[in-house]
């Protein structure tokens, strides 16, 4: 009971670690942000696993049922999704442009060009 | 039982998806892995129940964010190199950390407890009151933009930051690049 009860967490914390490892192992600067991306999804579905009820339905009321998952959660969550998308144009646009400065993305390459300037 | 197995069956999915895109070294393969992982996670928003969240995430998870991807590897280039350094010190802090999330949440409501705290307080709250106060079926919605509608407001200024700050890293710039190279100047 222990294990199938947490179960989505542990896989959770798995793909959060994943999405970190890419963020501070990888040189690349568009992995970098697909790592974050990876962070973030996980998040998402952490929340929303918190949200679920046994044998809830979804949040919107009908007649005849009186079983619903916690709406907060999802609400939480569809705000996080845009600013997520937001934020990630941000990165992208900014990695667009350190390659236009140092003609690399990788994270090495442009510490060397600035070592050497 | 069956959401049980399917939720399971696609949490498994999900990680073997991400453990795929650490390892590939072509940006536009990883780029495809994380659109099959948000697409995963959208099956998982619906079989938890939340349907705004699943039709959000497919639009802007697997569309939007997808599509910026793409547009940038276009730009930079597909290719990433091996990472020169060695993961051992990465490796190291993300087992540390995982470690630790893992220890918290032993102490956690299991998956689906209908007692979790979680489910004392707000929830009821607007899942009792929102058909009187705000009078539309999906409680979601009403959350969104009447209790969350200052949040949500916010949200907006952040998008629109988010915006001017593309705008002025690549837009206004492209455009002023070939009046300087062909104008009077």
């Amino acid at each position: 009971m222990t294990i199938a009860g947490l179960y989505n967490y542990w896989i959770v914390i798995l793909l959060m670690m994943t999405g970190f490892y890419v963020v501070i192992a990888s040189g690349n600067l568009v992995k970098k942000i697909i790592g974050l991306n990876l962070f973030q999804a996980s998040v998402f579905i952490l929340y929303i696993s918190l949200g679920k009820i046994a044998d809830g339905h979804a949040p919107i009321l009908q007649a005849g049922i009186s079983n619903y998952s916690n709406p907060l959660p999802h609400v939480l969550i569809l705000t996080a999704i845009v600013v997520g998308v937001a934020t990630t144009s941000l990165g992208l646009a900014l990695v667009v442009r350190i390659r236009e400065a140092y003609d690399t993305v990788e994270e090495d390459e442009i510490h060397d060009q600035d070592e050497s300037m | 039982m069956l959401i049980e197995v399917v939720n399971v069956v696609i949490l498994a999915l999900l990680a073997v998806t991400a453990l795929a895109a650490v390892r590939l070294n072509d940006l536009f393969a990883v780029t495809m892995m994380f659109g099959i992982y948000s697409l995963l996670a959208t099956i998982m928003f619906v079989v938890l129940d939340a349907i705004d969240v699943a039709f959000t995430e497919a639009a802007v998870g697997v569309g939007i964010s997808t599509v910026l991807m793409l547009g940038t590897i276009g730009l930079v280039g597909r290719r990433a190199r091996k990472a020169s350094h060695r993961p051992i010190l990465p490796l190291i802090v993300v087992i540390i950390t995982g470690a630790a999330l893992v220890y918290g949440t032993l102490d956690m409501p299991r998956f689906t407890d209908p007692a979790a705290p979680v489910h004392q307080h707000l929830g009821p709250y607007f899942l009792n009151e929102s058909p009187d106060q705000i009078g539309i079926p999906n409680v979601v919605t009403s959350i969104l933009a009447s209790y969350r509608g200052y949040d949500t407001l916010g949200e907006l200024a952040v998008i629109f930051t988010a915006g001017i700050g593309v705008l002025g890293l690549l837009g206004l710039r492209r455009r002023k690049r070939p009046g300087h190279e062909g104008g009077a100047r």
